[in-house]
């Protein structure tokens, strides 16, 4: 739809009743999901408006009924009754009866999200400034498969400057994949302030509250990709943090999983090694534009005094040792986070190494992975 | 009652108002402080609206266009704020400055000197808060409902402004609701018993009630964010023994009943205007009133509805959801009632009566997705998204503000002396009930659809109805220009008014001359009407 379309569709709203966009309700009503849950949930949703229009027709009809014949343009003399125990008591008991009815079923549905079975699965979901970390938990450490995942539409796109794609805002660069037809339960909290875990598919929104963990759980039905946003306003880019759940059948969970571990054994090994200034300035902008370009935007200059500038000030330019640590451990009572958390040391030793060197910073010295990895390891 | 006017007539002499701008700084007159709210609240109306333009331009196409994340997120708090704490509360309590004496036979408010700093205190917490968009940071960016701890360890420098401007708020709040309370109790005319009270004041003295006792919880949860940020504590921080979801408790155990203190006086509104365009009496009147008590009691126990999505456990969300089903059996008693008022009365469609019925109309509306809001399994899927934007804008916009514009209508040829232009008048009603609808219907669909509240961007299936909802924005808030001239207009003339107005008007303000004296009911009225709405 071409612009002018669309301004065409908008002035004249009559028109959008025959626009195809209606005959499909997806754009307007709530989705059943993928869920046993959700589909209660979407049950529920409609009997209450089932509900709401029934009354709406009795209630609205009568009064247009009145508006019509009860006008002093048509001569209609005002009736002179009022107050009638038997109807008060009648339209307070009727509703009363209608909300018992309603609740029987909510109350139902409202136990089967709270029934804490035993889980097949168990992921922790961390709601950071302005991505999700998912951790995969696992008794052996060795095991656990952790990372992160952040939206993956470009800046481009955002601002209008390139075509925006299918899944504008709802795409991350590493969705969280589970497998179907087992029992997945999410354990959600947050790092610095509050979000929101929502899936509208599975019916599943929890608030992630930093300090505290929630769980919920799902068994999803069929394979798929369903995606959701973060339901809580937690600051500047709370628009830009969707969530995205890839659904597979069980052999192809196990093969992510394989491939996954297989994925972190690889970035242990490259913390080993020793990296040079192009390869550290490589990754370190890879990592910039990934994890820091929010608030401290592409080019270092930021969004004072919230989000300060790099170039040619602080720690960019100062101490290695304080850069390193305001890095690794953030900065108390700021939105400056510890990506110690979410990084590895190779990309926390290339982010450093950028920082130093990029937009006329010209420190000319740099961290190496290994360094970091003792430090990390020591915490 | 010509007699009373006669004796009144003196007093007007030796005390009318004083000449200039000092009349209204030092004024002591209910009728002047009445209208110094009621522009007030305008102005804060208009600013507010024109936040919720810039919302809904850059929303009108996907993409950032207009406004910047940062300054989306500071427009959506500063827009509710304003609204809320500068439009809607102020108009009410200009309203019953107005209103309240002249309805129970009453001199003046009870506490004149402090009505004059209740309301002169809100210039100056407006201002600040105003003035927190030129500070280093932006103004407050953490919505409306300022949860922790994006709104202490995580908020902009201009926070501590944001708690000094609301302590400010609450001062004038309470020190308003203290002075309507006592006027009600101690100042009516005798005869005017409380059942042979207007609903208007009924509301209003219920409305008195809820305001002291949940603006304190408001001055509380705001200082203790203020010690949060300032001296060490850690009430609202998990790292420090603290709990961010106190936060919540304390500030939707104001919020709840804050939302009824926002409609219980339009419920008196519109209970003053149908009977007197229906031209029949009310039909229940004490059921009523009990009805408003219910509603106000309820609205105490419910509060945690707001939280269904924050790990309450099992036995706590059943228990939420009830008594919040519950809220719809007293509400469900009002409509009724009205309905029940226009049935078999005899009906003109004066721009009062048609924004009273959009009222009834689009609040059952707003009440039909409270209802849907309130079943705890379902507000999983509505929590936080457009549906509960809807829902809450059609309680407040067709509902609070709509019932403050047909009090206006309503009561202004009593004001003025003049009657407003009625084809204006149906033209700003058709205009504002058309609009409202484009606005806020389609944010049902988008909300259902799962686009999420308070983000400046959105994903490309909602485009459509974002588009239309924008239109009907625009064309909503334009229409109040419309209302502006109207006003203006009556203000300065037009056809002279009589003494009752309309034909069906019933009370003691309708017994005095248009415009009512700058003094009335010095000594009190002889006969008591019976309630009629």
């Amino acid at each position: 739809m071409n612009t002018v379309m669309r301004m065409w569709f908008a002035v004249a709203p009559l028109l959008l009743l025959s626009n195809a966009a209606l005959a499909d309700w997806s754009a307007v009503n709530m989705r059943q999901g993928v869920t046993e849950i959700s589909r209660g949930v979407y049950d529920l949703h409609m009997i209450i408006f089932y509900v709401c229009c029934v009354i709406g027709v009795i209630v609205f009809g009568t009064m247009i009924v009145s508006m019509l014949m009860h006008r002093k343009s048509i001569g209609a003399e005002p009736a002179t009754f009022h107050e009638n125990t038997r109807l008060e008591v009648i339209w307070t008991v009727i509703p009363i009866v209608i909300l018992v009815v309603m609740a029987i079923p909510a109350t139902s549905t409202l136990r089967d999200m709270y029934e804490a079975g035993e889980s097949d699965l168990d992921i922790e979901v961390r709601g950071y400034q302005w991505k999700w970390q998912y951790t995969y938990l696992n008794d052996d450490p060795a095991k656990e498969i952790q990372f992160m995942s952040a939206l993956r539409t470009s800046q481009d796109e955002i601002n209008n400057l390139e075509n925006k794609g299918e899944h504008y805002l709802l795409d991350v660069d590493n969705p969280l994949v589970i497998p179907i037809n087992k029992r997945v339960r999410f354990l959600v909290t947050a790092q610095d302030v509050i979000h929101a875990f929502w899936v509208p598919d599975f019916a599943v929104k929890k608030d992630a509250i930093p300090g505290f963990v929630h769980e919920a759980w799902t068994v999803v039905e069929e394979p798929g990709i369903y995606r959701g946003q973060c339901a809580e306003l937690c600051g500047k880019d709370h628009g830009f943090m969707p969530i995205v759940v890839r659904a597979v059948p069980e052999h192809e969970y196990a093969m992510w999983v394989a491939e996954k571990q297989q994925e972190a054994q690889a970035a242990f090994e490259t913390v080993g090694k020793t990296w040079s200034m192009e390869e550290l300035m490589t990754k370190g902008e890879e990592v910039y534009m990934q994890h820091c370009v929010a608030c401290h935007q592409a080019n270092g200059q930021g969004i004072p005094p919230a989000f300060p500038s790099l170039v040619g000030q602080g720690v960019s330019v100062g101490s290695i040792d304080d850069h390193i640590d305001i890095v690794l451990n953030g900065k108390a009572g700021t939105a400056m986070q510890a990506f110690g958390l979410q990084l590895n040391p190779a990309e926390v030793a290339a982010v450093i190494t950028y920082e130093r060197n990029a937009w006329g910073n010209n420190m000319n010295d740099m961290v190496q992975p290994k360094k970091l990895g003792t430090m990390m390891a020591s915490q | 009652m010509s007699a009373v006017i006669e004796e009144h007539h003196p007093d007007d002499h030796h005390h009318g108002p004083d000449k200039g701008i000092m009349r209204w700084v030092f004024t002591t007159n209910h009728k002047d402080i009445g209208t110094l709210y009621l522009w007030f609240s305008f102005a804060m109306f208009l600013f507010g609206g024109v936040m919720a333009l810039c919302i809904r331009a850059e929303l009108f196409q996907p993409g950032l266009q207009i406004v910047s994340p940062e300054l989306f997120n500071q427009l959506t708090t500063m827009h509710g704020l304003v609204m809320v704490f500068g439009a809607v509360m102020p108009a009410f309590v200009g309203l019953a400055n107005w209103l309240v004496p002249m309805m129970i036979g009453a001199p003046d408010m009870a506490l004149p000197r402090m009505n004059n700093y209740s309301f002169w205190i809100l210039p100056f917490a407006f201002s600040m808060l105003a003035s927190t968009f030129l500070m280093e940071g932006g103004a407050p960016n953490f919505g409306w409902t300022f949860y922790a701890p994006l709104s202490t360890d995580f908020a902009p420098p201009s926070v501590t402004f944001f708690i000094f401007a609301v302590h400010m708020m609450g001062i004038s709040s309470i020190m308003g609701s203290i002075n309507v309370i006592v006027t009600i109790l101690n100042l009516r005319a005798p005869g005017m018993t409380l059942m042979r009270m207007p609903l208007f004041v009924w509301t209003w003295l219920i409305t008195a009630y809820l305001l002291i006792a949940v603006m304190p919880v408001l001055a509380g949860v705001v200082t203790m964010m203020l010690m949060d940020i300032h001296f060490g504590t850690a009430f609202f921080n998990a790292g420090g023994g603290g709990d961010p979801v106190l936060f919540q408790h304390v500030f939707w155990f104001f919020g709840h009943p804050e939302v009824y203190i926002m409609i219980l006086p339009a419920f008196g509104v519109v209970s003053a205007i149908i009977p007197t365009f229906a031209r029949k009496k009310l039909f229940g009147y004490d059921s009523m009133v009990y009805a408003s008590a219910s509603i106000a009691f309820l609205s105490f126990i419910v509060w945690a509805h707001h939280m269904f999505t924050v790990g309450i456990p099992l036995a706590g969300e059943l228990y939420f959801m009830y008594a919040t089903m519950l809220i719809a059996v007293p509400t469900g008693v009002k409509v009724f009632n009205w309905v029940a008022t226009m049935w078999q009365g005899s009906m003109t469609f004066e721009t009062p009566m048609l924004f009273a019925i959009a009222f009834v109309i689009l609040f059952t509306i707003g009440g039909f997705s409270g209802l849907m809001l309130a079943i705890t399994p379902v507000d999983f899927q509505y929590h936080d998204t457009y549906f509960v934007v809807a829902h809450f804008h059609y309680v407040l916009v067709p509902g609070s503000v709509f019932a403050i514009m047909a009090a206006v209508y309503y009561w202004i040829p009593k004001w003025t002396g003049n009657m407003y232009n009625e084809p204006l008048g149906k033209t700003h009603f058709w205009l504002s009930f058309i609009g409202v609808n484009i606005t806020f219907f389609p944010q049902h669909f988008v909300g259902l659809a799962g686009m999420p509240r308070r983000i400046p961007d959105y994903a490309l299936q909602f485009a459509d109805w974002n588009m239309v909802s924008s239109c009907g924005a625009f064309l909503f808030g334009f229409s109040q220009l419309l209302f502006l001239f109207i006003v203006i207009q009556t203000v300065r003339g037009g056809k002279p008014a009589t003494e009752k107005v309309w034909e069906g008007a019933h009370g003691l303000e309708w017994t005095i001359p248009s415009p009512a004296p700058y003094h009335t009911f010095s000594t009190p009225p002889k006969e008591i009407p019976e309630a009629h709405g």
